[in-house]
């Protein structure tokens, strides 16, 4: 489903991610640990086509197509879907016009007919209950004063309404608390589908003992150093990242 | 010599220089303005002598006054001798059908959801006789007459109605006001007048649309709303099509008289053609819009969004006389290309607990100028008022400018005005996060200059919210990339 190829990007001159290779077929989780600063996030904006970072090498597939030459919004339309670490606030912004728009924008492109107000409304309230989310949020602004757990409640709200194909969910976990953790990541497994792919980006074991991963990567300073099973996650747990370090002889 | 009458000098032997002729037959006059051009209008309009009066003495006032320049307006020099100020109204089509009409012009109708026939309407396309909108006017008119509600052009009202137009013409923004002002007394051709009579809520927004004369009422358009005591009414003034005119000078004047517990509600949307993407072309349009609260508790409201013309100096304006009144301005002014706007507001507080808001939004993007000014004077009688203003300007790009300028005068101790003002810049990342959720960077800017506007055209009727968000939204196409 996703093939990244020697993939390098840099911001303002900076080069942050230095040749990543990264292969995801469809039904599998993968996870990417590594410390702070060495670009997991970066790797996740890439891939989502935020213009701030500038790919200066390397390829990547989404499905067959060339991910890299698409705009932001049409890898959004072409399935991918980015939960972001830091969610935006979007002042006077309804969510359910925002939502609503999304939802049709991808529709469109996929040549399927527009929601009505009726069905979106319907389908927004079963999606609603799937994760647990507030009424009183979906009525407010764009994440607009939402707390730091709500925001990311928020972002799993938007994956399950939009059904991406691939799901990259930066840092998802932190700031929830322990039962918002658990629907937020049984949500998660209820949206998975053998057709479609996750990537999950933590610091944490929390997360992965319930969105169980097939494989775990570690980024170090811009490269994916080590790739295993979800054997790894225990491992990291338990010594922190210094032991990788030393291997490769720092 | 004085400087008046050298001015007067130069103007009329000019007029001779040039072998000023005028047929009274003739439907144009030619360009150039005189006392004698004056008095034409007034004849062909078959004025009462008061008419004819007021006209003369601000085309007096006019002549010793000059364009003001105070303004963050780059305004280019006006040729004032060489525009025609009287046409009488042409109902002729300009054109056969709408394959005729520029193409642009017609996509933007298309974005907008204007229904086919007002398109043809608004661009000049002959319409078909019978028209469903002349009988829905008829009932309308007949459904207003059994209130007693007085809606009709403003030579109607002349004719109608010639004591409550001298009773109030004037009275609210006076021919020696401003020079725009001056020369709108002088010159003007139509427009609407209302008159709501005591204790009367109009049932109905009044729109233009229903006006007789709405499309062809020229560049000196001028507007009298009276709401007698206790009453109420809501108006609409203008569309969100883009009016294209030849007529590149636009000076109206809007006067609102509140009398004692009336409320009246004036909203607006102004898209006069803003020029090419180069700034060429494009309408200048120097509007004096005033209201007065004249009675107790009266009430008046100013809701307008502009995104149209080239030039824009505007500045709706209440005077709070009575006590308890209350007035409120919320305007959304979106520049693009190289538009420049000078809008603003001026609340003056002359009765005891007054009180006024002013919610402000500018948008600017490309190389347009965008200003606020905006004046609070509170007078040492206006005991206990209050004002809150807000201004809010939102940058979009790096070529673009936003200036504020808030004038407070308070001249009594209890008295409290509150400033508030911020300038943000749309984000990258709120566009990005629009973007990841499958919304284009245009459509996410609409999105987001509409969130940021949305105080303001909540305040906007129903069905001119709907299209007031269309048009910022299609006003701001390509402004980023
Ligand atoms: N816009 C930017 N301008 C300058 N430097 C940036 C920018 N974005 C990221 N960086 C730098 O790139 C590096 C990688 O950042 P990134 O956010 O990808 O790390 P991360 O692995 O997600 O870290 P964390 O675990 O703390 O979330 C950091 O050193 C960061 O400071
Ligand atoms: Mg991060």
């Amino acid at each position: 489903m996703l093939i990244i190829k020697d993939l390098h990007a840099s911001v303002e001159g900076k080069e942050i991610l230095r040749g990543i290779n990264l292969t995801i077929h469809a039904g599998e989780v993968h996870a990417i640990m590594g410390p702070n600063g060495s670009g997991k996030s970066t790797l996740a904006n890439v891939l989502a086509g935020n213009t701030s970072f500038e790919v200066t090498k390397g390829e990547v597939t989404f499905n067959g197509k060339d991910l890299l030459a698409m705009s932001a919004d049409v890898r959004a339309k072409e399935g991918l879907f980015l939960s972001f670490q830091y969610p935006v606030e979007i002042p006077g912004v309804s969510m359910i016009n925002f939502l609503k728009t999304a939802v049709n924008e991808s529709r469109k492109y996929h040549q399927l007919k527009e929601l009505s107000a009726g069905d979106f409304l319907k389908v927004m309230r079963e999606k609603k209950e799937m994760v647990q989310i507030d009424s009183q949020l979906t009525n407010r602004s764009v994440n607009e004063g939402f707390s730091g757990g709500e925001k990311k409640k928020n972002e799993i709200f938007q994956m399950a309404m939009l059904e991406p194909k691939l799901a990259i969910l930066d840092e998802t976990d932190s700031g929830l608390d322990i039962d918002a953790l658990r629907i937020v990541a049984n949500g998660v497994n209820l949206l998975k589908k053998p057709e479609n792919a996750t990537i999950v980006v933590t610091h944490y074991q929390r997360l992965l003992d319930y969105i169980v991963p097939d494989f775990v990567h570690v980024l170090y300073k811009g490269q994916i150093v080590k790739s295993a099973g979800k054997e790894l996650v225990l491992e990291l747990e338990e010594k922190g990242y210094d032991w990788i370090k030393k291997e490769l002889g720092e | 010599m004085d400087n008046q009458n050298k001015l007067l000098n130069e103007v009329t032997e000019r007029d001779y220089r040039f072998g000023f002729v005028t047929d009274i037959e003739t439907d144009i006059i030619p360009v150039g303005l005189s006392e004698e051009v004056v008095r034409i209008i007034s004849a062909k309009k078959e004025e009462p002598d008061f008419m004819l009066e007021f006209r003369l003495k601000a085309y007096r006032k006019w002549l010793t006054m000059k364009m003001p320049d105070w303004a963050q307006l780059k305004i280019p020099e006006i040729d004032y001798q060489a525009i025609s100020y009287y046409a009488a109204p042409r109902n002729q089509p300009k054109y056969e059908s709408l394959d005729e009409v520029d193409p642009e012009l017609l996509s933007t109708f298309a974005k907008l959801g204007i229904p086919l026939e007002e398109q043809k309407m608004l661009a000049g396309v002959a319409v078909d006789a019978v028209m469903d909108s002349v009988s829905v006017k008829t009932t309308f008119k007949e459904n207003l007459a059994e209130l007693g509600i007085i809606f009709c052009s403003f030579s109607e009202a002349v004719k109608h109605h010639p004591d409550l137009v001298q009773k109030y013409l004037g009275m609210v923004v006076p021919p020696n006001d401003n020079f725009f002002a001056a020369l709108n007394c002088a010159v003007f051709s139509d427009g609407s007048f209302v008159y709501i009579p005591k204790g009367v809520r109009c049932p109905m927004e009044l729109s233009t649309y229903f006006r007789i004369n709405a499309r062809n009422t020229g560049q000196f358009e001028r507007t009298l709303i009276i709401a007698d005591n206790d009453s109420y009414v809501s108006y609409l003034e203008g569309c969100t099509a883009p009016m294209r005119d030849e007529n590149q000078l636009h000076a109206a004047v809007v006067e609102i008289v509140a009398l004692d517990r009336a409320e009246v509600k004036y909203s607006t949307v102004q898209n006069w053609y803003p020029g090419n993407k180069e700034g060429v072309g494009g309408i200048y349009n120097f509007v004096t819009k005033r209201g007065l609260c004249k009675g107790e508790s009266s009430k008046i409201y100013w809701n307008q969004v502009e995104t149209g013309s080239a030039i824009t100096w505007k500045y709706p304006s209440c005077i709070l006389m009575g006590d308890n009144s209350v007035a409120e301005f919320n305007s959304v002014a979106l520049t693009n290309n190289y538009q420049q706007a000078d809008t603003g507001t001026k609340m003056i507080h002359l009765g005891k607990n007054t009180k006024s808001t002013i919610v402000s939004k500018g948008i600017s993007a490309g190389h347009s100028s965008n200003s606020y000014r905006g004046l609070v004077r509170v007078a040492a009688k206006a005991e206990n008022s209050r004002n809150y203003s807000q201004c809010d300007s939102l940058l979009l790009g790096e070529n673009c400018g936003a200036h504020t300028f808030p004038y407070l005068e308070v001249g009594n101790q209890n008295s409290v005005v509150e400033h508030e003002a911020t300038t943000s810049k749309i984000g990258e990342d709120q566009i990005f996060y629009c973007n990841q959720r499958g919304i284009s960077t245009q459509d996410a800017i609409g999105m987001i200059v509409n969130g940021y506007a949305r105080e303001v055209i909540n305040k906007l009727p129903m069905e001119f919210a709907v299209e007031a968000q269309k048009l910022l939204q299609i006003s701001l196409e390509g402004s980023v990339g």
